[in-house]
C-alpha cells in the first residue's frame, strides 16, 4: 500500500466539499476518480498533493504523514498535472527540465537531460523540444504536461483530466503510455476522469464521488448502470464490444 | 542527439550575452568620452588605468565614470526587479514604475530629504545621510507593495486592473511628493522636478557603492531562486507540487526588489519603464527561462540605460535632459504594444 487517505474533510469557505473520504491505493495501481462537475474530484487530488490543506483527516504516503514531509521530499514522491495549463515563453525542453527541480542541487546535470530526452522520445515530442509552449496546440500541450510529470520520477502520479483537449488518437496514446508506465515502473496513477469509457478501459480501480462523499469504491465491478445512474443521474447500458466494456447513455 | 541540440540552444543564449557585454563596454567608453569636453577613446582608457594628464583623470573619475556606473547599476537593478515582479505577480505588465513602487520610494525619500532635514538642496540635491534616505524610500515603497500584494490576492484581478491600481498608487504618491514640493522655493522645485524624472548626474562614489552592495545581494538571491521562478511561471499549483514555498518566495522577492528599487530611486530619482522594457525584449530573443532571463535582462537594461543617458546628454546638447524622459519615450510605446498583445 502506497497511499492511504483517512477521513478527509475539506471546506471551501463554509461549504463542505469533501466529507469523510477514506480509501487506500496499492503500488502500481491505476485509479480513476469519477463524479459530476463539482463533486470534489480535483479538490481531492489537490489535498493529496498538499496544495490544499484538509480540515480533518490524515493522508499517508509510504506510511509518512504528508503534513510531516517537507515540500521537496513530497515532490520526489508525487507529481501533479493540473487541469488547466496555458503555455508561455519557456520551451518544451525547459519545461521538462524544470520538472527535475526537486532533484536539482545547483544546476541540471547530464542525467537530467538524458531523462528528459527519454521522456520526450516516449511521448514522441522530440520535434517540439525547442518550441515555446505558448505556440503549441492544446493536444501537444497536454502531452508536454504529462511528460513533465514523468520526468519527475515520482512514485505517485496525480493527473487532473489527462485526456482533456486531446483528439481520439492522442487520447488513446496518452492513456496507453500512462498504463504502460504504471505497469513497467510500478508507478501509482490517480487521475480525475470524465470519459467513463477511457476510465473503464485503462484503470484498475475506481472511486465514485457524489456530493463530497465516496459513493462507491472498487474494481470494474462497481461500474454498473445502477451506480452510474446514482452518481451522474443518467441511464446507461454497459455493453461488451470485442472484450472492451462500453458505457452507452440511453436518454 | 537532443543533448547536442540542447547545447546549441544554450550556446545561442550565451552568444546573446557576449554581444550585450561588448555593447556594454563600447557604450561605457562612449559615455565617458562625450560631454562638454570630449575625450578620445584612447585617452578614456588611459585615464581609467590611471595614466594620462590630471584634468582628464579628474573628469573621468569624478564626473563621467560615476555617471556611467550609475546608468549601469540602475539599469541592472530596475531590469531584474521588473523581471522578478513579472514572474511573482504573474503579470507581464508589472515593473517598479508601472506598479507605483518607484513613486512610493520617491515620496519616502523626498519626505526625508526636504521635510525631515536629512538632506538639502543647494545647486543639487544633497543627501546628508544616504542610509536614512534609503530607509525612508524603502518604507514608502513598502506601502505600494502592501497594496499590490493585497490586490493580487483578489480573485479575477487581471494584470490590466493591477496596472490601473499602479496608476492610482503612483498618482497618490506623486500628489504627496508635490505637496512637499509646494513648500520648496523655485530653485529647489526645479531640482526636485529634475530628480523625479531621473538624474544620473548627481551620484557620488559612496552612493554608488551602496547601490552596488544591495544589487549584489539581490542578484545572488534571485539567481539562487531561478528554478523557483521558472516553476512559478507554470502556475502556483505546479510550483507548489515541485516543492516551492510560493508564499515565502513571493514575499521575499517582492521585498528584495523593493529595497533594490528604493535605493536606486533615493539616489537617482524615478527612471521609468526600464524594468518593463528589458525583460520583455530579452524574453522575445531568448525565451522566458529565468536562468538566462535574469542575467541577460540585467545586461540589456544596463545597455539600454547607458544609451538613453548618452542620448539625453547629446540630443539638445549642451542641455542635459533627465534620463527618465528618454526611457519614457521608449517605454510608453512598449506598454501599448504589450496591451495590444494581451488583447489580441
Amino acid at each position: 500500500m502506497i497511499l492511504s487517505v483517512n477521513g478527509i474533510e475539506f471546506y471551501y469557505k463554509s461549504r463542505k466539499i469533501l466529507n469523510n473520504i477514506t480509501f487506500k491505493v496499492n503500488r502500481g495501481e491505476v485509479v480513476s476518480i469519477l463524479g459530476v462537475n463539482g463533486a470534489g474530484k480535483s479538490t481531492l487530488l489537490k489535498c493529496i498533493n498538499k496544495i490544499l490543506k484538509p480540515k480533518k483527516g490524515v493522508i499517508l504516503i509510504d506510511k509518512y504523514n504528508i503534513e510531516e514531509l517537507d515540500n521537496l521530499t513530497l515532490a520526489k514522491k508525487l507529481a501533479y498535472v493540473p487541469q488547466k495549463f496555458s503555455g508561455n515563453y519557456l520551451t518544451v525542453f525547459d519545461y521538462i527540465l524544470l520538472e527535475r527541480k526537486p532533484y536539482i542541487k545547483f544546476d541540471i546535470t547530464e542525467r537530467d537531460i538524458k531523462i528528459a530526452e527519454k521522456v520526450l522520445k516516449l511521448l514522441r515530442l522530440e520535434e517540439y523540444a525547442f518550441r515555446y509552449t505558448n505556440e503549441l496546440s492544446g493536444g501537444e500541450l497536454q502531452k508536454v504536461v504529462i511528460a513533465w510529470a514523468l520526468v519527475q520520477e515520482p512514485e505517485i502520479l496525480l493527473l487532473d483530466e489527462p485526456t482533456n483537449n486531446l483528439d481520439l488518437k492522442n487520447q488513446l496514446e496518452v492513456m496507453k503510455i500512462i498504463k504502460n508506465i504504471s505497469y513497467s515502473q510500478n508507478i501509482t496513477v490517480i487521475m480525475v476522469m470524465h470519459d467513463l469509457n477511457l476510465a473503464l478501459r485503462y484503470s484498475d480501480k475506481f472511486i465514485m464521488l457524489k456530493d463530497g462523499f465516496i459513493y462507491a469504491e472498487g474494481g470494474k465491478e462497481i461500474i454498473t448502470p445502477e451506480n452510474i445512474k446514482a452518481v451522474y443521474g443518467v441511464e446507461v447500458y454497459i455493453e461488451n464490444i470485442k472484450g472492451i466494456p462500453i458505457v452507452v447513455p440511453i436518454d | 542527439m537532443l543533448l547536442k541540440k540542447y547545447k546549441y540552444y544554450i550556446y545561442k543564449k550565451i552568444i546573446f550575452g557576449i554581444i550585450l557585454i561588448i555593447f556594454l563596454i563600447f557604450f561605457s567608453i562612449l559615455g565617458i568620452s562625450i560631454g562638454d569636453y570630449n575625450i578620445s577613446f584612447s585617452k578614456v582608457i588611459e585615464a581609467l588605468f590611471g595614466l594620462g594628464n590630471d584634468t582628464t583623470k579628474v573628469v573621468v573619475w569624478n564626473i563621467r565614470l560615476p555617471r556611467v556606473l550609475a546608468a549601469i547599476l540602475a539599469g541592472i537593478s530596475l531590469s531584474i526587479s521588473g523581471a522578478v515582479m513579472q514572474c511573482i505577480l504573474r503579470n507581464p505588465l508589472a515593473s517598479p514604475f508601472t506598479l507605483g513602487i518607484s513613486h512610493g520610494a520617491m515620496f519616502g525619500a523626498a519626505l526625508a530629504i526636504l521635510l525631515l532635514g536629512f538632506g538639502d538642496i543647494k545647486n543639487e540635491i544633497i543627501i546628508n545621510n544616504p542610509y536614512i534616505i534609503t530607509i525612508f524610500a524603502f518604507l514608502g515603497s513598502l506601502i505600494s507593495v502592501k497594496i499590490i500584494l493585497i490586490l493580487s490576492k483578489l480573485r479575477n484581478f487581471t494584470p490590466e486592473a493591477m496596472i490601473l491600481a499602479g496608476v492610482a498608487i503612483s498618482s497618490l504618491f506623486t500628489a504627496g511628493t508635490m505637496t512637499i514640493q509646494y513648500f520648496a522655493d523655485e530653485l529647489k522645485l526645479a531640482m526636485i522636478v529634475a530628480w523625479s524624472f531621473g538624474d544620473l548626474g548627481r551620484i557620488n562614489w559612496n552612493e554608488l557603492y551602496i547601490i552596488f552592495v544591495v544589487l549584489l545581494f539581490s542578484f545572488v538571491y534571485f539567481m539562487h531562486k531561478r528554478w523557483d521562478f521558472n516553476a512559478l511561471e507554470s502556475g502556483d499549483e505546479v510550483a507548489k507540487s515541485l516543492g516551492v514555498d510560493i508564499y515565502r518566495l513571493r514575499l521575499i522577492s517582492m521585498l528584495i526588489s523593493s529595497i533594490l528599487v528604493s535605493v536606486n530611486v533615493a539616489f537617482l530619482g524615478i527612471i521609468g519603464f526600464v524594468g518593463l522594457i528589458s525583460p520583455h525584449i530579452v524574453r522575445m530573443v531568448i525565451g522566458g527561462d529565468y536562468r538566462f532571463l535574469i542575467p541577460l535582462s540585467s545586461l540589456f537594461g544596463a545597455v539600454l540605460l547607458l544609451c538613453s543617458d548618452i542620448v539625453s546628454r547629446t540630443i539638445i546638447s549642451p542641455v542635459v535632459l533627465p534620463v527618465g524622459i528618454i526611457t519614457s519615450f521608449l517605454g510608453a510605446p512598449m506598454l501599448i504594444y504589450l496591451l495590444i498583445k494581451i488583447y489580441k
